[in-house]
């Protein structure tokens, strides 16, 4: 197991992380997700060993790694460049962890790993675990060959091989598949999370695309601004974000996020018809943010939202429905494909169901506890 | 007129910007080879009326007179200590001065123009200075030695010596030139084939370089060998200004014969052999480094 204990990274001046903890529980697929230049990234590099806090602790299996080489630390890791070795052919790439970990300096000497007989041996053994693994990745025909002369995909796949080898004892990916095209991306989301069942291994993984870290990963730290915003299961963090940045960060349309004053029993704006419900501990905040996601606003006869439709996309399987509320606020709703929409100026009304909907502190943007429902009319 | 077809057009374009600079490289260089292929068959002297056909008499005099075989021994005597050693202090300087730039850029920035000085300099004039240096009764070098107890070297009129002496000054000379070339690759190696590397186990300095400095500096080795051989075979300067090919043809070089037979006895036939042969070796050796090294270092 991998934990960050109040990590802090500064570069100079500059603070990049500022107070990381996570902990990556044994055999979880972890994904690190936030916008670049968010830290993701020297968090990766952090528990690699490839850099060092500034302050902070990282921990594996509750020992302090802070002394230890990457190598030290048995990681093994995946670059989004793959950071093969070009002279070396793709058998040799894969097997190099290996010879620098099981052979003494003698035994890796060009030609006398040819003639020592202990060299031999092991050599004929990292050959066998060399082959198993590119059986394993479907690799077997391009053992020979440069990297050079490896397409995207292949390349990928090799550094994954690479990674695997040695047994390690977590695997940190640094955006594995940013560089290959959407097809392929798509086929090695799937190979990589097959991956993750059959080592069974921790995989810590950094990327900036939502649909990767919520479709293979169990669970999702959301990573804004040096700091994490909130670590969860997927859906956790699609059904309950605890604050507005992250509730604005995830979902494949941009959350509305709208201002809405409050008083008892009433709300303003697209929401007037509804009023506000809290526990009754809770003071109610004068105002707030209110957050629905589009595909959770659709057009319903009776519902409880009135926007008028400015403008329409349509997108195959849905329709999206760009609207504007009496209180001139832009609101987005998504509609399924085969709605008919009204024309441009009309008025629609649009139905939620109350647990789509997200309220945030307007200062703080932290989630409240405060509900909408309809007014007793 | 009839305008010219697309392809045409796009072919004169071709002509206009090649065709000048072909036509130069032909009248400025292929023709005077030729030229001078020509006379080193013959016992043209310079200025005169009349030249006759010797056949290969200039090529077994060079292979055959002592003098001449001293010069082209002398010259791959040069070329063999200066290459390796300007090669392999360039790349230990660039290193160290890669790595430095990591904790005080401004130090390196200082070493990296201190280095590359020698380039810039005329080497006339800094022959003077290493003459002043290496004076056997005045010079800084010997005054050093006496003082630590060594006998005093006359290292410029030593016959064992001088040759080495000449080689050390141009292992000075070009490390500056080797080192700024292979600071450009060292600083085009991917950091993250460092990093990978690390991971992989290759983390001591040894297996760093093995594993991805040197690999990557393939492409960056065989361009910097390229240009030392050349530079090296053309050693005339120090020859010149230095010991004049002395004492006793102990530092007769290639060039500087030629220089000699060509312009002081105005020999132009001899003087043209040992052009063709001086020629002959640079191609060759070029050759021979693509050849081996260019399959090595581009990993396609």
């Amino acid at each position: 197991m991998m934990a960050l204990r109040e990590v802090t990274r500064r570069f100079g001046e500059t603070a990049v992380l500022h107070g990381i903890s996570l902990e990556v529980a044994e055999g979880s697929f972890t994904s690190l997700l936030g916008p670049s230049g968010c830290g993701k990234s020297t968090t990766l590099r952090i528990m690699a060993g490839l850099d060092r806090p500034t302050t902070g602790r990282v921990l594996m299996d509750g020992r302090d790694v802070a002394e230890l080489t990457p190598a030290e630390r048995n990681v093994a890791m995946v670059f989004q460049s793959y950071a093969l070795y070009p002279h070396l052919t793709v058998a040799q790439n894969i097997a190099l962890p290996l010879a620098m970990r099981r052979m003494s300096r003698l035994e890796r000497l060009p030609g006398l790993d040819r003639l020592l007989p202990s060299a031999r041996a092991k050599r004929a053994d990292q050959a066998r675990r060399v082959a198993s693994i590119a059986e394993m990745l479907g690799i077997e025909d391009l053992l020979q060959r440069k990297p050079g002369q490896l397409s995207g995909g292949q390349k990928q796949r090799v550094a994954v091989g690479r990674a695997l080898v040695r047994d390690p004892s977590i695997f940190l990916l640094d955006e594995p598949l940013s560089n290959l095209d959407a097809t392929l991306r798509v086929q090695m989301r799937a190979e990589l999370a097959a991956l993750h069942r059959r080592t069974e291994k921790s995989f810590v993984y950094v990327t900036h695309d939502q649909v990767e870290a919520m479709s293979m990963s169990d669970r999702v730290a959301v990573v804004l601004g040096g700091r994490i915003a909130q670590v969860g299961a997927p859906r956790d963090l699609y059904e309950r974000p605890e604050n507005r940045a992250v509730a604005a960060f995830i979902g494949a349309q941009p959350i509305n996020l709208l201002d809405v004053a409050f008083a008892p029993g009433e709300s303003s704006g697209p929401f007037a018809a509804l009023a506000p419900r809290t526990a009754s501990t809770t003071p109610l905040p004068a105002r707030a943010t209110v957050g629905i996601r589009p595909e959770h606003l659709v057009p319903a006869p009776g519902g409880a939202v009135r926007a008028r439709l400015e403008a329409v996309e349509y997108l195959g399987a849905e329709v999206l429905l760009h609207l504007r509320a009496d209180d001139g606020q832009a609101l987005r709703a998504l509609a399924p494909g085969d709605y008919a929409p009204p024309a441009p100026g009309s008025e629609i009304a649009l139905a939620f169901e109350p647990r789509h909907v997200h309220v945030f502190d307007a200062t703080s943007g932290a989630r409240l506890a405060l509900g909408l429902e309809r007014a007793a009319a | 007129m009839r305008r010219l077809s697309r392809a045409g057009r796009d072919a004169l374009t071709d002509l206009w910007l090649a065709g000048p600079a072909t036509v130069m490289m032909i009248v400025l260089i292929f023709v005077p080879v030729a030229i001078v292929a020509l006379l080193s068959f013959t016992d043209y002297q310079f200025g005169a009326r009349s030249f006759r056909f010797v056949g290969l008499e200039n090529y077994t005099t060079l292979f055959t007179d002592p003098i001449g075989r001293r010069a082209v021994t002398n010259t791959l005597l040069y070329v063999a200590v200066v290459i390796p050693f300007s090669m392999g202090l360039a790349l230990l300087v660039a290193m160290a001065l890669h790595e430095m730039a990591t904790w005080s850029r401004m130090l390196s920035n200082v070493l990296r123009a201190a280095y590359f000085l020698p380039v810039a300099a005329t080497l006339v004039a800094m022959a003077l200075a290493w003459q002043m240096l290496l004076h056997p009764s005045i010079g800084l070098f010997n005054a050093v030695l006496s003082h630590l107890g060594f006998p005093r070297q006359d290292l410029l009129s030593d016959r064992g010596l001088v040759l080495y002496t000449l080689a050390a000054i141009g292992i000075w000379q070009t490390i500056g030139y080797n080192m700024v070339l292979f600071l450009a690759g060292l600083a085009a190696i991917p950091r993250h084939l460092y990093e990978a590397a690390e991971v992989d186990g290759a983390d001591r300095p040894w297996e760093r370089f093995w594993t991805v400095t040197w690999p990557m500096l393939g492409p960056t080795t065989l361009f910097v060998a390229v240009i030392t051989a050349t530079q090296s075979f053309r050693v005339f300067e120090t020859v010149a200004t230095l010991t004049d090919g002395g004492p006793a043809f102990a530092s007769e070089t290639l060039v500087y014969a030629l220089y000699r037979e060509g312009f002081v006895y105005f020999k132009a036939g001899y003087a043209s052999a040992i052009t063709m042969v001086f020629f002959a070796f640079v191609l060759a050796l070029t050759l021979l480094q693509f050849r081996i090294l260019e399959r090595r270092v581009h990993y396609k």
